[in-house]
């Protein structure tokens, strides 16, 4: 339902009832470098509280990269990430993951021996206090912390309705659900900030719509604030508030869906400039 | 009757054997678990560690006290190759790290014998050394040096094994294990991880060395102990624990029936095929594991429980 309200919100062109707070992580400048290649040259955007934003471009156009380093895998060349009140030349994953920015990967990175219950218990470990000898008898309070954060995780588990793969061991699942459970290993850490990189690549009409529906009412219920990248531009126009479009490692636009499908930069960019 | 009592013999002597196996293979299998990598040095960490805990005894210090200071060397070793060695290859090829753990059993080989010498040193920390009779009329033999070290060997590894399902680290390693990228993602440290890995394959370096210093003296011989645990590991996967444990099991007794029921019935065969008197065949049980290795590595590369390899092309 709520998936079909706040797509009439959009074609109505009422982006306004969405207001957006502060902006919760700023990148500036940010220049990233492999040996000679710049992968990301200069580019400075904003995520604000609240906000569902999208990353395109081209491919190789550094969208990947640039989500690498608001997470802390990649360190920029030059530049500066503010976020929490700090202002770092680098992201570090660690501070990333303990202060809420939860990411998934383009090429499904789970844990691939694991069930689907255990990968999403992975994202709970920052959750989860008591020292590792507690944990080695598991008595008392580990037992106690355990239980709950199981809890949770079979909560996030009804949200995306994967109560059926709960114990399968997520390497013998179809793509699409190991997208799902990707996403779910995401939420188990209860993120301030999403990162999802092509969601839904390589999925079905009605996977993506599934998708597209899990990560509105992330973002309407919990206020999760999101960054995706994403190659469907159907998908990306409805779904999100705000497009960042990179070329070649460069910003070339910003702005709500509509700003963004008539910036004339970008459908150069998309289909091709004669040169003359 | 006393065929059976005999072979009974036999099969325990093997399974004891086996469970000393499995504790050196488990020391490779954590650290393969947390980092892809065969640690080259986890012979030399045997031996480094028996060779403190025998200092510090011929120091005049108690058991107790010799065996926690020697735990506290082992995780402050742990945290030195995690700082000074592993924090700066993190995400470089497995062969890299590989080579990085031959330079750090160099190192250690080096260090302890210039700390503590090149002597032998007998260790005798009150294991009982007699044997029982049991069976009819005693014809059983069960050796309580063997016994004893098989019962610590097994529940340390039972226990470890334990820890490593089911608690909270346990699912962190193994995270860790699966993917880097991924466990970095959802905040598990990756260097703390690493730490409490090699701190654990420490201490059971340190068991590893007690007991079988106790048997053979703690010489440099030791770190060879650890060449036993390969065939172990390649019957039972590198991944797995369990598979640490039966393939241990597997080898122990495999390598004991060989020696006593092999070996006459290959010498017997040798000797019909070449048509001379009488051949003997001795040191079956010396590469006996090996050759049951190298069919594993053939027809079942991944070991019995470890991880299926599929490669798509």
């Amino acid at each position: 339902m709520a998936e079909a309200e706040i797509l009439q919100t959009f074609e109505a062109g009422q982006p306004a009832e969405r207001s957006f707070g502060e902006p919760v992580l700023a990148l500036e400048n940010i220049v990233l470098g492999f040996g000679g290649v710049k992968a990301i040259d200069d580019v400075s955007f904003e995520v604000r509280k609240g906000e569902i934003l999208a990353i395109i471009g081209p491919n190789g156009a550094g969208k990947s990269s640039m989500l690498n380093c608001i997470n802390g895998f990649y360190k920029p060349r030059s530049g500066s990430i503010t976020f929490k009140g700090r202002r770092m030349p680098a992201m570090d994953p660690h501070f990333a993951a303990s202060n809420g920015i939860a990411r998934t990967f383009q090429n499904i990175a789970l844990f691939r021996g694991m069930s689907t219950l255990d990968n999403l218990m992975t994202g709970r470990v920052l959750k989860m206090n008591r020292g590792f000898l507690w944990h080695a008898i598991y008595w008392g309070p580990a037992q106690r912390e355990e239980l709950e954060n199981r809890e949770f995780v079979e909560r996030v588990i009804d949200f995306l309705e994967i109560q059926a793969i709960r114990r399968t061991p997520v390497g013998r699942l179809p793509y699409g659900l190991q997208k799902r459970v990707e996403l779910g290993r995401a939420l188990a850490m209860e993120p301030d900030i999403l990162l999802l990189d092509e969601p839904m690549a390589g999925m079905n009409v009605e996977e993506k719509q599934d998708m597209s529906r899990f990560i509105l009412e992330v973002n309407e219920e919990f206020g999760t604030t999101i960054v995706l990248i994403e190659h469907d531009m159907g998908v990306v126009m409805d779904i999100s508030d705000r497009v960042v479009v990179l070329d070649y490692g460069r910003k070339i636009a910003d702005g709500t869906p509509d700003e963004v499908r008539a910036n004339q930069q970008v459908i150069d960019a998309y289909l091709g400039v004669a040169h003359d | 009757m006393s065929e059976f009592w005999f072979f009974l013999e036999v099969l325990l002597s093997g399974m004891f054997a086996g469970t000393m196996y499995a504790l050196v293979a488990l020391g490779f299998v954590l650290i393969f678990k947390a980092s892809g990598v065969f640690n080259f040095a986890q012979g030399t960490m045997v031996l480094f560690a028996a060779l403190c805990f025998v200092g510090f005894l011929e120091m005049g210090l108690p058991i107790a006290v010799a065996g926690i200071i020697s735990i506290g060397i082992m995780i402050a070793w742990a945290f030195a190759v995690e700082r000074l060695v592993l924090r700066h290859l993190v995400n470089q090829a497995p062969i890299i790290l590989f080579m990085a753990t031959i330079g750090i059993s160099f190192f250690l080989e080096g260090f302890g014998e210039f700390i503590w010498g090149g002597d032998v040193h007998p260790l005798d920390i009150g294991i009982p050394n007699g044997a029982w009779f049991v069976g009819p009329e005693g014809v059983m033999l069960i050796d309580q040096f063997d016994l004893s070290a098989a019962v610590i060997a097994g529940v340390l590894v039972l226990s470890l094994a334990l820890f490593f399902h089911y608690t909270r680290i346990g699912r962190a390693l193994r995270a860790v294990a699966d993917d880097h990228q991924a466990a970095l993602s959802v905040g598990i440290p990756l260097n703390r991880i690493w730490v409490i890995v090699w701190s654990v394959a420490g201490f059971v370096a340190l068991v590893a060395g007690i007991i079988w210093g106790s048997r053979l003296g703690v010489q440099f011989a030791l770190s060879i102990v650890a060449l036993k645990a390969l065939p172990v590991l390649i019957l039972g996967g590198f991944t797995s624990v369990p598979g640490a444990i039966i393939g241990g099991l597997i080898i122990g007794t495999g390598e004991k029936m060989a020696e006593i029921y092999g070996a006459p019935a290959m010498e017997s065969l040798v000797t019909a095929l070449s048509g001379t008197d009488s051949v003997s065949l001795g040191g079956v049980e010396e590469w006996f594991a090996y050759v049951i290795a190298m069919f594993f590595l053939l027809f079942r590369p991944q070991g019995l429980f470890g991880e299926r390899i599929i490669e798509r092309v």
